[in-house]
């Protein structure tokens, strides 16, 4: 039975919501308006909320001085590139421990998971030394590469957890049909779990974008992204919160724009699978 | 074709051995039922000839040639799930269509084979609708039409009617037995209903702990019931077992009678007793009668217009020639 709800126990909900939702979402509010202040605007004491002068100045100065064009291709081809190169190989990972699961499946699992807890910087010096081996510095191919291996368990987990809702016996079926792996796991499981698929894709690309450790130490002018884009702003010499800000904004308006239109998927991606 | 063996086939799970070794051999043409109460192993012997299950030891031979390690696709066997395991994201056209597309026939003539298989079916008008949008017995008739289409050597169903309602149950049932008889292909149907196996198959195979029982025809099964259990599995209601000095007399452990081998009489009958429930059909009732110093209840199928009542005392008359007798490890005695 559904737990009685009064409507006051709701107003109190609702805006404890709000309040965490609206702190959530400040720096980022704030990073806007600051966008479209001047360099002085943006450090006054105390600071001015919405009554200002409003500037597009800063993006102009922005637009002049880098190219965002490259970086957004870098962070378009590196994000979208590691994620799909994540698919393909997580799809037959999670397909055998859905439906082929040995003893160890769990464990796997669970290892996986927690070579996420590994802090990064620690294997640095390792990839950084690979990197220059194999002359991956600095190059798209090698950032992708890396992106894609530190958001794989993440991957495979999502997927795992929405295969398993496929019943089994549907894949028996496509066996007992003629269908051999390659035919069961193309016309069969995938069609079948498109909304799953589709969930982890939005999700990873989110989180690839995002991505600034490795984006930041492994790229120099070539293959980087809209990361080193904002860091190229935050200069040590001078204070600029302004382009700095408008920088920002330029580098997540995208995928900000990506989230807003897929909130449904994101939603069922992020609670694993779930909610139904 | 559709010869199917198994030779000393073994099937275990970790350390449980779920199938002891097992020889069973079903003709070509045959309509086989596997039956016996769930965890009987029947469902996994079937899994077993599909090929979704390894076996752990022995051998399985289709037609003559060595199947046992053979991928389930390339068995050519076709196969109808309890679940109907329809695929959720394709028509019905493409559903039946898929086993074609994997094997390669050429588009006109799987075009050919949907029409006839929906016509034969009555799916004619649902071709083009997803199954979601279909009832229980149209899915179930799909699950059918997919088999049909790839000619396979046999059929294997598991438990294809224990997810519809009691009236289409029994009109897919007899659905199934007319593809029988029209398509003359082997059929292999796992079920744990004693009436689908009598009314369905050539052959019955009762399974218990999976190991079986008897091999018979239905008929062979309800005449000569090899142990007490077969005994008590087929027939409905069941037979009634009794022991003690009605048994020893006629040289048994235990005796077994009908429902249908006793006849109710107000007197006049060796054995008495007290009417307890009667459970009318219309044209049978059953009296289940407590007091007879025989067994707890006997359970007695009389026409449907005898009228005794709760408490009533009657007495039943057995008909000797129907009695089976039973030793003490419960065979049966010759």
């Amino acid at each position: 039975m559904a737990r009685a709800v009064t409507t006051r126990r709701k107003t109190i909900n609702s805006l404890a919501a709000w309040t965490v939702g609206l702190l959530i979402f400040f720096p980022i509010l704030w990073t806007i308006l600051t966008s479209f202040k001047t360099e002085a605007t943006a450090i006054a004491d105390p600071p001015v909320f919405l009554f200002f002068d409003w500037t597009l100045e800063n993006y102009s100065v922005v637009q002049e001085r880098s190219d965002y064009m490259r970086f957004l291709w870098n962070s378009i081809i590196i994000a979208g590139g590691s994620t799909l190169l994540g698919i393909l190989i997580a799809v037959p990972a999670a397909w055998s421990m859905a439906f082929v699961p040995s003893r160890r499946t769990k464990d796997i699992l669970l290892w996986m998971l927690s070579t996420k807890m590994l802090p990064a910087v620690g294997v640095l010096y390792p990839i950084y030394l690979l990197f220059i081996q194999l002359g991956l510095l600095d190059t798209r191919i090698g950032l992708t590469i890396v992106l894609m291996l530190i958001n794989l368990p993440i991957i495979v987990w999502m997927l795992y957890t929405y295969f398993r809702e496929i019943p089994g016996e549907i894949l028996e079926a496509a066996r007992m049909d003629g269908a051999g792996l390659r035919e069961e796991i193309l016309f069969v499981l995938t069609p079948m779990a498109i909304p799953g698929i589709a969930s982890t894709v939005l999700l990873n690309i989110i989180l690839a974008w995002n991505e600034a450790f490795w984006t930041l130490n492994l790229t120099a002018a070539k293959a980087a992204p809209l990361t080193a884009f904002i860091a190229s702003y935050s200069s040590p010499e001078g204070l600029f919160y302004a382009k700095l800000s408008a920088a920002s904004t330029m580098a997540i308006a995208p995928i900000l724009i990506l989230g807003w239109f897929s909130q449904k998927q994101l939603v069922r991606g992020l609670t694993f699978g779930a909610v139904k | 074709m559709g010869q199917i063996t198994l030779k000393q086939v073994t099937k275990s799970f970790g350390d449980v051995q779920v199938i002891p070794p097992l020889d069973l051999s079903i003709e070509d043409g045959e309509f086989a039922v596997f039956v016996g109460p769930s965890g009987c192993g029947k469902s996994t012997l079937l899994r077993l000839i599909a090929g979704l299950e390894d076996v752990s030891s022995g051998s399985i031979e289709i037609d003559g040639a060595a199947a046992t390690d053979i991928p389930p696709a390339k068995r050519g066997l076709a196969m109808v799930f309890q679940s109907y395991a329809l695929y959720p994201h394709m028509s019905v056209r493409k559903n039946i269509a898929f086993p074609m597309k994997m094997a390669g026939v050429p588009e006109d003539e799987q075009t050919r084979r949907i029409e006839a298989a929906a016509s034969a079916l009555n799916l004619t008008d649902y071709l083009d609708r997803r199954p979601g949008q279909l009832s229980g017995g149209q899915r179930q008739r799909v699950a059918i039409g997919r088999a049909i289409v790839r000619e396979p050597a046999a059929f294997l169903f598991d438990e294809p009617l224990s997810n519809l309602d009691a009236a289409l149950r029994v009109g897919m049932r007899l659905e199934i037995s007319e593809l029988h008889k029209r398509l003359d292909t082997t059929m292999i149907y796992v079920t744990h209903d004693q009436v689908e196996a009598m009314t369905m198959a050539d052959k019955i195979v009762v399974l218990r702990a999976g190991v079986i029982e008897q091999v018979g025809s239905p008929l062979e099964l309800y005449r000569a019931p090899r142990n007490l259990f077969v005994a008590g599995f087929i027939g409905s209601p069941k037979m009634n077992f009794i022991e003690g000095s009605e048994a020893t007399s006629r040289q048994a452990h235990t005796i077994g009678i009908r429902p249908e081998h006793i006849e109710v009489t107000s007197e006049g009958g060796p054995w008495t007793g007290r009417v307890g429930v009667a459970e009318h059909l219309g044209s049978d009732t059953f009296f289940h009668i407590h007091d007879t110093g025989l067994a707890e209840t006997l359970t007695v199928r009389a026409p449907g217009e005898v009228s005794f009542r709760h408490g009533d005392k009657i007495s039943l008359s057995p008909r000797e020639d129907q009695i089976h007798r039973f030793d003490a490890e419960g065979l049966r005695i010759a």
